[in-house]
């Protein structure tokens, strides 16, 4: 089963039409409200990321299921200016848009898998799991 | 579609429920109708109460803090009731730390704390 759908990130509502879909399908397959919470707040955090550095891009939401563990994956993609130093921008506490938008840190915390994929010059792809237990 | 968010005074203090999820708009212009509030209301005191509200993200979390900051700037005392356990462990895990911040567990706590600071 691989149930997908997705958001354009354009606006700033765009943003909130993001998180408005995760929690839905995070509630849909049956996460808890805390789960639901980290979840929305992670969605939030991407495609503010995508809004503020990359101006647009996506974000794609699928059930996904691996050896009979279900979860949902979140797929942040843009084509912005990617992100030179990877290492640099998984510190916590650094910016670069003076505390506005995420700490991807945080969102690796809020999830159980995460994974960037980013080129200069190209555009970023930003993958995160949640399993549910 | 911007909402505004309705701003009640009680005595000396000003009260807020926020009863919905905020976009970036609505928290903005929430921003700033408080601070007109307290100009023209003279009060000395704010309760937000986020009881209904299910999750936090950076954006809103700074956009509280500077509330608070933008408040205390201006002679009033904020304090924030109802963070429910979700948005506790999200805001921990995500890194953000609201220090400094008085809360409480409810609105009706929420007043006693504050009538205690202003009598402080």
């Amino acid at each position: 089963m691989n149930l997908r759908s997705s958001v354009d990130i354009i606006s700033e509502w765009d943003i909130v039409a993001a998180r408005q879909l995760g929690r839905n399908e995070a509630k849909d397959i049956g996460f808890g409200t805390v789960d639901q919470a980290r979840i929305t707040t992670a969605i939030s955090e991407l495609a503010r990321n995508i809004y503020l550095y990359a101006g647009k891009g996506n974000i794609e939401i699928k059930q996904i299921t691996e050896s009979k563990l279900k979860g949902l994956l979140v797929i942040a993609s843009d084509s912005g200016p990617g992100i030179p130093d990877v290492r640099k921008v998984m510190e916590d506490g650094y910016t670069t848009s003076g505390g506005l938008g995420a700490g991807l840190p945080g969102v690796k915390r809020l999830m159980d898998d995460f994974k960037i994929e980013t080129v200069v010059g190209e555009g970023t792809t930003i993958s995160a799991t949640k399993w549910l237990r | 579609m911007m909402t505004r968010i309705p701003i009640l005074k009680l005595r000396d203090c000003l009260i807020v429920s926020i009863q919905w999820e905020l976009d970036d708009q609505t928290a903005l212009a929430f921003q700033e109708d408080l601070l007109n509030r307290l100009h023209t209301t003279a009060a000395r005191g704010v309760v937000i109460d986020l009881t209904p509200i299910d999750f936090i993200d950076s954006f809103i979390a700074k956009v509280l803090g500077d509330v608070i900051n933008m408040s205390g700037l201006m002679g009033a005392k904020v304090v924030i009731t109802g963070i429910q356990p979700a948005v506790a462990i999200t805001l921990i895990e995500l890194g953000i730390r609201l220090e400094n911040v008085v809360t409480a567990l409810d609105l009706e706590k929420g007043l006693e704390k504050l009538e205690r600071e202003l009598e402080a």
